[in-house]
Protein backbone atom coordinates (compact mmCIF):
# COMPACT_ATOMS: atom_id res chain seq x y z
CA UNK A 1 0.00 0.00 0.00
CA UNK A 2 0.99 3.43 -0.45
CA UNK A 3 1.91 5.55 3.17
CA UNK A 4 2.45 9.43 2.93
CA UNK A 5 4.47 10.72 6.18
CA UNK A 6 4.94 14.14 7.38
CA UNK A 7 7.87 16.29 7.87
CA UNK A 8 8.46 14.99 11.58
CA UNK A 9 9.73 11.60 9.96
CA UNK A 10 11.91 12.59 7.35
CA UNK A 11 15.03 12.42 9.49
CA UNK A 12 14.06 8.70 9.26
CA UNK A 13 12.95 8.16 5.98
CA UNK A 14 15.65 9.86 4.33
CA UNK A 15 13.74 12.79 3.16
CA UNK A 16 11.15 10.68 1.42
CA UNK A 17 7.29 11.10 2.37
CA UNK A 18 5.95 8.68 -0.14
CA UNK A 19 6.69 5.45 0.39
CA UNK A 20 5.58 1.64 0.11
CA UNK A 21 4.68 -1.04 2.73
CA UNK A 22 3.00 -4.05 3.09
CA UNK A 23 0.33 -5.42 5.93
CA UNK A 24 -2.87 -6.16 6.53
CA UNK A 25 -3.66 -3.94 9.31
CA UNK A 26 -2.62 -0.34 10.21
CA UNK A 27 -0.31 -1.55 12.93
CA UNK A 28 1.01 -4.32 10.53
CA UNK A 29 2.33 -1.44 8.00
CA UNK A 30 4.13 0.49 10.75
CA UNK A 31 6.20 -2.52 11.75
CA UNK A 32 7.02 -3.17 8.11
CA UNK A 33 8.39 0.34 8.15
CA UNK A 34 9.83 0.06 11.24
CA UNK A 35 11.49 -2.93 10.14
CA UNK A 36 13.13 0.13 7.39
CA UNK A 37 13.16 2.84 9.11
CA UNK A 38 14.06 1.86 12.85
CA UNK A 39 12.44 3.96 15.47
CA UNK A 40 9.47 5.21 13.20
CA UNK A 41 7.03 3.07 14.79
CA UNK A 42 7.90 4.15 18.68
CA UNK A 43 7.65 7.77 17.43
CA UNK A 44 3.79 7.64 16.53
CA UNK A 45 2.33 5.01 18.40
CA UNK A 46 3.40 4.60 22.32
CA UNK A 47 4.50 1.42 24.37
CA UNK A 48 1.04 0.95 25.07
CA UNK A 49 -0.52 0.71 21.58
CA UNK A 50 -2.22 3.96 21.45
CA UNK A 51 -2.02 6.30 18.40
CA UNK A 52 0.53 9.53 20.44
CA UNK A 53 -1.75 12.50 20.65
CA UNK A 54 -0.68 14.95 17.97
CA UNK A 55 -0.70 12.08 15.16
CA UNK A 56 -3.65 11.26 13.05
CA UNK A 57 -3.72 8.48 10.50
CA UNK A 58 -6.03 8.70 7.64
CA UNK A 59 -6.43 5.52 5.54
CA UNK A 60 -8.35 6.54 2.06
CA UNK A 61 -8.47 9.90 3.56
CA UNK A 62 -10.79 8.80 6.61
CA UNK A 63 -9.63 9.03 10.16
CA UNK A 64 -8.77 5.89 11.23
CA UNK A 65 -8.44 5.58 14.99
CA UNK A 66 -7.04 1.79 15.68
CA UNK A 67 -4.18 -0.33 14.35
CA UNK A 68 -6.39 -3.19 14.08
CA UNK A 69 -8.14 -1.63 11.38
CA UNK A 70 -7.94 -3.76 7.81
CA UNK A 71 -6.00 -2.54 5.09
CA UNK A 72 -5.63 -3.11 1.48
CA UNK A 73 -2.71 -2.97 -1.17
CA UNK A 74 -4.49 -0.54 -3.19
CA UNK A 75 -5.19 1.91 -0.22
CA UNK A 76 -3.54 4.62 1.00
CA UNK A 77 -2.24 5.39 4.41
CA UNK A 78 -1.69 8.93 5.71
CA UNK A 79 0.46 10.19 8.84
CA UNK A 80 -0.45 13.71 10.40
CA UNK A 81 1.37 15.30 12.56
CA UNK A 82 -1.00 17.87 14.06
CA UNK A 83 -0.71 21.23 13.89
CA UNK A 84 0.70 23.74 16.68
CA UNK A 85 1.18 26.95 17.49
CA UNK A 86 4.45 28.75 18.67
CA UNK B 1 36.82 29.04 28.72
CA UNK B 2 33.59 26.74 29.85
CA UNK B 3 31.93 24.25 27.36
CA UNK B 4 28.14 24.44 27.99
CA UNK B 5 25.65 21.63 26.90
CA UNK B 6 22.51 23.80 26.25
CA UNK B 7 18.76 22.08 26.00
CA UNK B 8 16.36 24.47 24.79
CA UNK B 9 12.16 24.01 24.24
CA UNK B 10 13.63 23.99 20.14
CA UNK B 11 17.06 21.79 20.00
CA UNK B 12 20.69 21.60 22.16
CA UNK B 13 23.46 23.72 21.38
CA UNK B 14 27.00 23.36 23.10
CA UNK B 15 28.13 26.86 23.68
CA UNK B 16 31.89 27.37 24.33
CA UNK B 17 31.30 30.48 26.55
CA UNK B 18 34.27 33.28 26.02
CA UNK B 19 35.84 34.47 29.11
CA UNK B 20 35.96 38.22 29.96
CA UNK B 21 35.09 40.63 27.31
CA UNK B 22 35.74 37.76 24.53
CA UNK B 23 32.64 36.68 22.81
CA UNK B 24 32.11 32.39 22.47
CA UNK B 25 30.76 30.12 19.89
CA UNK B 26 28.01 28.62 19.59
CA UNK B 27 27.40 25.45 17.80
CA UNK B 28 24.48 24.95 15.17
CA UNK B 29 21.56 23.25 17.14
CA UNK B 30 20.82 20.17 17.29
CA UNK B 31 17.61 18.04 16.55
CA UNK B 32 16.21 21.73 15.69
CA UNK B 33 12.28 21.93 16.56
CA UNK B 34 12.67 19.07 19.42
CA UNK B 35 12.65 19.79 22.46
CA UNK B 36 15.51 19.14 25.02
CA UNK B 37 15.42 18.50 28.22
CA UNK B 38 18.64 17.30 29.53
CA UNK B 39 21.82 17.16 27.65
CA UNK B 40 24.97 15.54 30.08
CA UNK B 41 28.42 14.45 29.27
CA UNK B 42 29.95 11.31 30.30
CA UNK B 43 32.81 11.96 32.55
CA UNK B 44 34.11 8.68 32.39
CA UNK B 45 35.40 9.18 28.69
CA UNK B 46 35.05 13.07 28.70
CA UNK B 47 33.42 12.60 24.76
CA UNK B 48 29.96 11.07 25.01
CA UNK B 49 27.28 12.95 25.20
CA UNK B 50 23.00 12.21 25.83
CA UNK B 51 20.43 13.88 24.75
CA UNK B 52 16.94 13.49 25.94
CA UNK B 53 15.26 14.87 23.12
CA UNK B 54 11.20 15.22 22.23
CA UNK B 55 9.71 16.63 18.88
CA UNK B 56 6.64 18.17 19.37
CA UNK B 57 4.06 15.91 17.64
CA UNK B 58 6.31 12.52 18.00
CA UNK B 59 7.42 10.29 20.71
CA UNK B 60 10.42 10.86 23.07
CA UNK B 61 13.79 9.62 22.31
CA UNK B 62 17.28 9.65 23.52
CA UNK B 63 20.24 10.22 21.09
CA UNK B 64 24.04 9.36 22.03
CA UNK B 65 26.66 11.05 20.35
CA UNK B 66 30.66 9.66 20.76
CA UNK B 67 32.37 12.69 19.64
CA UNK B 68 30.91 15.77 22.00
CA UNK B 69 27.88 16.42 19.20
CA UNK B 70 29.45 16.06 15.83
CA UNK B 71 27.64 13.11 15.37
CA UNK B 72 24.20 11.78 16.97
CA UNK B 73 22.75 8.09 16.88
CA UNK B 74 19.65 7.18 18.53
CA UNK B 75 18.63 4.80 21.23
CA UNK B 76 17.65 1.48 19.52
CA UNK B 77 15.41 0.88 22.72
CA UNK B 78 14.32 4.54 24.26
CA UNK B 79 13.15 4.19 27.65
CA UNK B 80 9.59 2.84 27.70
CA UNK B 81 7.16 1.03 30.31
CA UNK B 82 6.27 -2.36 30.06
CA UNK B 83 3.40 -2.92 28.12
CA UNK B 84 -0.04 -3.74 30.13
CA UNK B 85 -2.92 -5.79 28.99
CA UNK B 86 -4.89 -2.95 28.97
CA UNK B 87 -3.73 -0.15 27.41
CA UNK B 88 -6.01 1.93 28.49
CA UNK B 89 -4.47 1.76 31.91
CA UNK B 90 -0.59 1.75 30.87
CA UNK B 91 2.28 4.43 31.27
CA UNK B 92 3.24 6.16 28.28
CA UNK B 93 6.81 7.71 28.39
CA UNK B 94 5.76 11.82 27.64
CA UNK B 95 9.12 12.64 27.42
CA UNK B 96 12.73 11.66 29.04
CA UNK B 97 13.40 14.55 31.52
CA UNK B 98 16.72 14.02 33.58
CA UNK B 99 19.98 11.53 32.75
CA UNK B 100 22.34 10.35 34.91
CA UNK B 101 25.62 8.96 34.25
CA UNK B 102 26.32 5.82 36.82
CA UNK B 103 30.00 5.54 38.38
CA UNK B 104 33.43 4.79 36.68
CA UNK B 105 33.42 1.19 37.99
CA UNK B 106 29.87 0.75 35.74
CA UNK B 107 31.12 1.87 32.43
CA UNK B 108 28.04 2.06 30.34
CA UNK B 109 25.46 2.19 32.82
CA UNK B 110 23.09 5.75 32.78
CA UNK B 111 20.26 6.10 34.55
CA UNK B 112 16.84 8.33 33.04
CA UNK B 113 13.67 10.03 34.82
CA UNK B 114 11.36 10.54 32.79
CA UNK B 115 7.53 12.22 32.82
CA UNK B 116 5.13 10.72 34.14
CA UNK B 117 7.89 9.50 36.47
CA UNK B 118 9.71 6.38 35.68
CA UNK B 119 13.09 5.59 36.43
CA UNK B 120 14.88 3.85 33.75
CA UNK B 121 18.87 2.49 33.78
CA UNK B 122 21.14 1.47 30.55
CA UNK B 123 24.00 -0.66 30.83
CA UNK B 124 25.41 0.35 27.58
CA UNK B 125 26.23 3.60 27.83
CA UNK B 126 22.45 4.95 26.42
CA UNK B 127 21.56 2.29 23.80
CA UNK B 128 19.20 0.36 25.23
CA UNK B 129 17.05 1.30 28.31
CA UNK B 130 15.13 -1.00 30.40
CA UNK B 131 12.74 -0.23 33.73
CA UNK B 132 13.90 0.09 36.91
CA UNK B 133 11.32 -2.38 38.14
CA UNK B 134 12.20 -2.24 41.40
CA UNK B 135 10.60 1.81 41.52
CA UNK B 136 8.34 1.97 38.35
CA UNK B 137 6.40 -1.65 39.39
CA UNK B 138 6.79 -1.48 42.57
CA UNK B 139 7.08 1.81 44.68
CA UNK B 140 5.35 3.76 41.95
CA UNK B 141 2.09 2.07 41.65
CA UNK B 142 1.13 2.87 45.11
CA UNK B 143 2.27 6.32 44.84
CA UNK B 144 -0.14 7.11 41.70
CA UNK B 145 -2.81 8.56 43.72
CA UNK B 146 -0.44 11.43 45.03
CA UNK B 147 1.08 12.41 41.79
CA UNK B 148 -0.60 15.87 40.76
CA UNK B 149 -1.25 16.35 37.16
CA UNK B 150 0.78 19.33 36.72
CA UNK B 151 1.09 21.45 33.25
CA UNK B 152 4.15 20.71 31.86
CA UNK B 153 3.99 16.95 33.23
CA UNK B 154 5.15 15.22 36.61
CA UNK B 155 8.73 14.46 36.53
CA UNK B 156 11.42 11.95 37.94
CA UNK B 157 14.53 13.67 38.62
CA UNK B 158 17.93 14.59 40.23
CA UNK B 159 18.86 10.79 39.94
CA UNK B 160 21.82 11.03 42.41
CA UNK B 161 24.39 7.69 42.45
CA UNK B 162 26.20 7.07 45.72
CA UNK B 163 29.80 7.76 44.51
CA UNK B 164 31.40 5.05 47.26
CA UNK B 165 28.41 2.44 46.41
CA UNK B 166 26.84 2.46 42.70
CA UNK B 167 24.21 0.45 44.71
CA UNK B 168 23.24 3.29 46.53
CA UNK B 169 20.62 5.43 44.67
CA UNK B 170 18.58 8.81 45.06
CA UNK B 171 16.20 10.44 43.24
CA UNK B 172 13.43 13.16 43.36
CA UNK B 173 9.68 13.01 41.91
CA UNK B 174 6.84 15.62 41.63
CA UNK B 175 4.83 15.14 44.37
CA UNK B 176 6.01 11.97 45.05
CA UNK B 177 9.18 13.17 47.22
CA UNK B 178 12.32 12.13 47.33
CA UNK B 179 13.63 8.17 47.63
CA UNK B 180 16.31 5.72 48.28
CA UNK B 181 17.60 2.81 47.27
CA UNK B 182 20.48 0.70 48.75
CA UNK B 183 19.89 -2.71 46.63
CA UNK B 184 20.52 -1.05 43.31
CA UNK B 185 16.81 0.12 42.47
CA UNK B 186 15.83 -3.26 43.74
CA UNK B 187 13.59 -1.93 46.65
CA UNK B 188 13.15 2.21 47.37
CA UNK B 189 11.69 3.87 50.75
CA UNK B 190 10.65 7.54 50.97
CA UNK B 191 12.96 10.07 52.30
CA UNK B 192 10.77 12.97 53.25
CA UNK B 193 10.75 13.45 57.20
CA UNK B 194 11.08 16.84 58.26
CA UNK B 195 10.56 18.06 54.95
CA UNK B 196 6.65 20.02 54.83
CA UNK B 197 4.18 19.83 52.30
CA UNK B 198 2.15 22.61 52.80
CA UNK B 199 -0.36 21.72 50.01
CA UNK B 200 -1.43 18.71 50.99
CA UNK B 201 -3.53 17.99 54.20
CA UNK B 202 -1.12 16.30 55.67
CA UNK B 203 1.46 18.66 55.58
CA UNK B 204 4.04 15.53 57.63
CA UNK B 205 2.96 12.59 55.10
CA UNK B 206 5.43 10.23 54.30
CA UNK B 207 5.13 11.14 50.87
CA UNK B 208 3.59 13.32 48.33
CA UNK B 209 6.36 16.10 48.75
CA UNK B 210 7.65 17.83 45.95
CA UNK B 211 11.18 18.43 45.56
CA UNK B 212 12.20 20.61 42.66
CA UNK B 213 15.92 19.54 42.52
CA UNK B 214 18.12 17.47 45.01
CA UNK B 215 21.71 17.27 45.14
CA UNK B 216 24.07 15.09 46.71
CA UNK B 217 27.41 16.52 47.24
CA UNK B 218 30.92 14.36 45.06
CA UNK B 219 33.05 14.77 47.84
CA UNK B 220 30.88 14.73 51.23
CA UNK B 221 28.38 12.02 49.56
CA UNK B 222 26.54 12.02 53.19
CA UNK B 223 25.44 15.45 52.34
CA UNK B 224 22.54 16.28 50.33
CA UNK B 225 20.43 19.03 49.77
CA UNK B 226 17.17 20.03 48.14
CA UNK B 227 14.91 22.93 46.22
CA UNK B 228 11.54 21.78 47.89
CA UNK B 229 7.97 23.71 46.50
CA UNK B 230 8.29 24.56 50.35
CA UNK B 231 11.97 25.47 50.77
CA UNK B 232 15.49 24.46 50.57
CA UNK B 233 16.45 21.82 53.24
CA UNK B 234 19.36 19.92 53.67
CA UNK B 235 19.83 16.32 55.02
CA UNK B 236 23.22 14.62 57.12
CA UNK B 237 23.30 11.09 56.91
CA UNK B 238 22.41 8.43 58.50
CA UNK B 239 20.12 11.34 59.65
CA UNK B 240 16.99 10.96 58.31
CA UNK B 241 15.39 14.00 58.91
CA UNK B 242 15.75 16.92 56.92
CA UNK B 243 16.30 20.75 57.89
CA UNK B 244 15.33 23.59 56.37
CA UNK B 245 17.82 25.90 55.78
CA UNK B 246 16.13 28.97 53.80
CA UNK B 247 14.72 30.13 56.81
CA UNK B 248 17.42 32.72 56.71
CA UNK B 249 16.40 34.42 53.59
CA UNK B 250 14.94 37.89 53.75
CA UNK B 251 11.54 37.40 53.83
CA UNK B 252 10.46 39.37 50.75
CA UNK B 253 12.80 36.76 48.78
CA UNK B 254 11.81 33.66 50.23
CA UNK B 255 13.47 30.52 49.91
CA UNK B 256 11.10 28.96 46.74
CA UNK B 257 12.82 28.49 43.85
CA UNK B 258 13.23 25.46 41.34
CA UNK B 259 17.39 25.19 40.79
CA UNK B 260 20.08 24.72 43.16
CA UNK B 261 23.62 24.26 42.49
CA UNK B 262 26.60 22.99 44.79
CA UNK B 263 30.03 23.75 44.97
CA UNK B 264 32.34 21.39 43.49
CA UNK B 265 34.62 20.86 46.13
CA UNK B 266 33.30 22.71 49.38
CA UNK B 267 30.31 20.86 50.62
CA UNK B 268 29.10 23.83 53.03
CA UNK B 269 28.92 26.10 49.50
CA UNK B 270 25.43 26.40 47.68
CA UNK B 271 23.41 28.74 45.30
CA UNK B 272 19.96 28.98 44.77
CA UNK B 273 17.96 31.26 42.32
CA UNK B 274 14.75 32.40 44.88
CA UNK B 275 11.26 32.94 43.10
CA UNK B 276 7.88 34.26 43.54
CA UNK B 277 5.86 31.26 45.19
CA UNK B 278 3.38 34.01 46.43
CA UNK B 279 -0.33 33.41 45.31
CA UNK B 280 -0.64 31.65 42.32
CA UNK B 281 2.98 31.24 42.00
CA UNK B 282 4.48 32.91 39.50
CA UNK B 283 7.72 31.51 39.66
CA UNK B 284 9.81 34.63 38.11
CA UNK B 285 12.49 36.76 40.37
CA UNK B 286 10.54 38.07 43.53
CA UNK B 287 9.74 41.81 42.68
CA UNK B 288 11.17 41.25 38.95
CA UNK B 289 14.59 41.63 40.66
CA UNK B 290 16.73 38.52 39.67
CA UNK B 291 18.87 37.40 42.10
CA UNK B 292 21.58 34.60 43.04
CA UNK B 293 21.83 33.78 47.17
CA UNK B 294 25.28 31.97 48.18
CA UNK B 295 25.33 30.13 51.94
CA UNK B 296 29.17 29.79 52.60
CA UNK B 297 27.74 27.98 55.79
CA UNK B 298 25.77 24.91 54.49
CA UNK B 299 22.93 27.13 55.13
CA UNK B 300 23.20 28.92 58.10
CA UNK B 301 23.26 32.15 56.22
CA UNK B 302 22.94 33.57 52.86
CA UNK B 303 24.28 36.41 50.96
CA UNK B 304 22.65 37.78 47.76
CA UNK B 305 24.58 38.04 44.43
CA UNK B 306 23.00 40.26 41.51
CA UNK B 307 26.18 42.39 40.83
CA UNK B 308 25.62 42.58 36.92
CA UNK B 309 22.03 41.71 36.21
CA UNK B 310 18.94 43.49 35.89
CA UNK B 311 18.36 46.01 38.91
CA UNK B 312 14.75 45.77 37.95
CA UNK B 313 11.60 44.33 35.71
CA UNK B 314 13.44 41.21 34.58
CA UNK B 315 10.47 38.61 34.69
CA UNK B 316 12.41 35.46 33.35
CA UNK B 317 13.07 32.85 35.48
CA UNK B 318 15.84 29.42 35.46
CA UNK B 319 14.32 25.75 35.28
CA UNK B 320 15.49 23.72 37.42
CA UNK B 321 18.17 21.91 35.38
CA UNK B 322 19.72 25.36 33.59
CA UNK B 323 21.76 26.49 36.40
CA UNK B 324 25.27 24.96 37.12
CA UNK B 325 28.81 25.49 37.87
CA UNK B 326 31.75 24.27 36.80
CA UNK B 327 34.96 23.11 38.16
CA UNK B 328 37.14 26.06 37.94
CA UNK B 329 38.77 27.62 40.94
CA UNK B 330 36.64 29.80 41.53
CA UNK B 331 33.74 27.77 40.10
CA UNK B 332 32.26 29.41 37.16
CA UNK B 333 28.62 29.50 37.63
CA UNK B 334 26.14 29.80 34.48
CA UNK B 335 22.39 29.98 34.24
CA UNK B 336 20.08 29.99 30.93
CA UNK B 337 16.69 31.77 30.95
CA UNK B 338 13.37 30.83 29.91
CA UNK B 339 13.78 34.10 27.80
CA UNK B 340 16.67 32.19 26.29
CA UNK B 341 19.17 34.39 27.11
CA UNK B 342 22.83 32.52 29.50
CA UNK B 343 24.44 34.15 32.27
CA UNK B 344 27.37 33.47 33.89
CA UNK B 345 30.24 34.46 36.63
CA UNK B 346 33.77 33.30 36.81
CA UNK B 347 34.05 34.77 40.35
CA UNK B 348 31.72 32.62 41.82
CA UNK B 349 28.45 34.82 41.65
CA UNK B 350 30.30 37.69 42.75
CA UNK B 351 29.59 39.24 39.39
CA UNK B 352 27.37 38.49 36.26
CA UNK B 353 27.05 39.08 32.61
CA UNK B 354 25.34 37.66 29.81
CA UNK B 355 27.18 35.24 27.99
CA UNK B 356 24.32 34.50 25.24
CA UNK B 357 21.42 35.72 23.91
CA UNK B 358 18.72 34.86 20.98
CA UNK B 359 18.13 31.07 22.28
CA UNK B 360 14.70 29.52 22.63
CA UNK B 361 13.52 28.68 26.13
CA UNK B 362 16.42 27.21 28.18
CA UNK B 363 15.31 24.00 29.66
CA UNK B 364 18.64 22.91 30.82
CA UNK B 365 22.27 23.91 31.34
CA UNK B 366 25.27 21.43 32.23
CA UNK B 367 28.95 22.28 31.81
CA UNK B 368 31.31 19.84 30.15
Amino acid sequence: MRVIVPGQLHDYTGGVSRLTADGATVGAVLDDLDRRYPGLRFRVVDEQGRIRQHIRFYLNRAPATTLVQAVGSDDELLIVGALSGG
Amino acid sequence: MAMLLVGTRKGGFVLEAGSGRRRGRLSPPFFLGSAVHHMVLDARDGRTLLAAAKPGHLGPTVFRSTDLGEHWQEASRPPAFAKTESPDQGNAVDHVFWLSPGLAAEPGVWYAGTSPPGLFRSEDGGDSWQEVEGFNQGALPGLRPHIFDIPDGAVLHSICVDPRDARHLYFGMSSGGVFESADGGASWRPLNRGVVSDFLPDPEAEVGQDPHRLALHPRAPDRLYQQNHCGVYRLDRPGDTWRRIGAGLPPDVGDIGFPLVLHPRDPDTLWIFPMDGSRNWPRTPPGGRPAVYRSRDGGTSWERQDRGMPRRNAWWTIKRQAFCADAGEPPGLWFGTTGGEIWGSEDAGESWRPVWQHLPEIYALESA
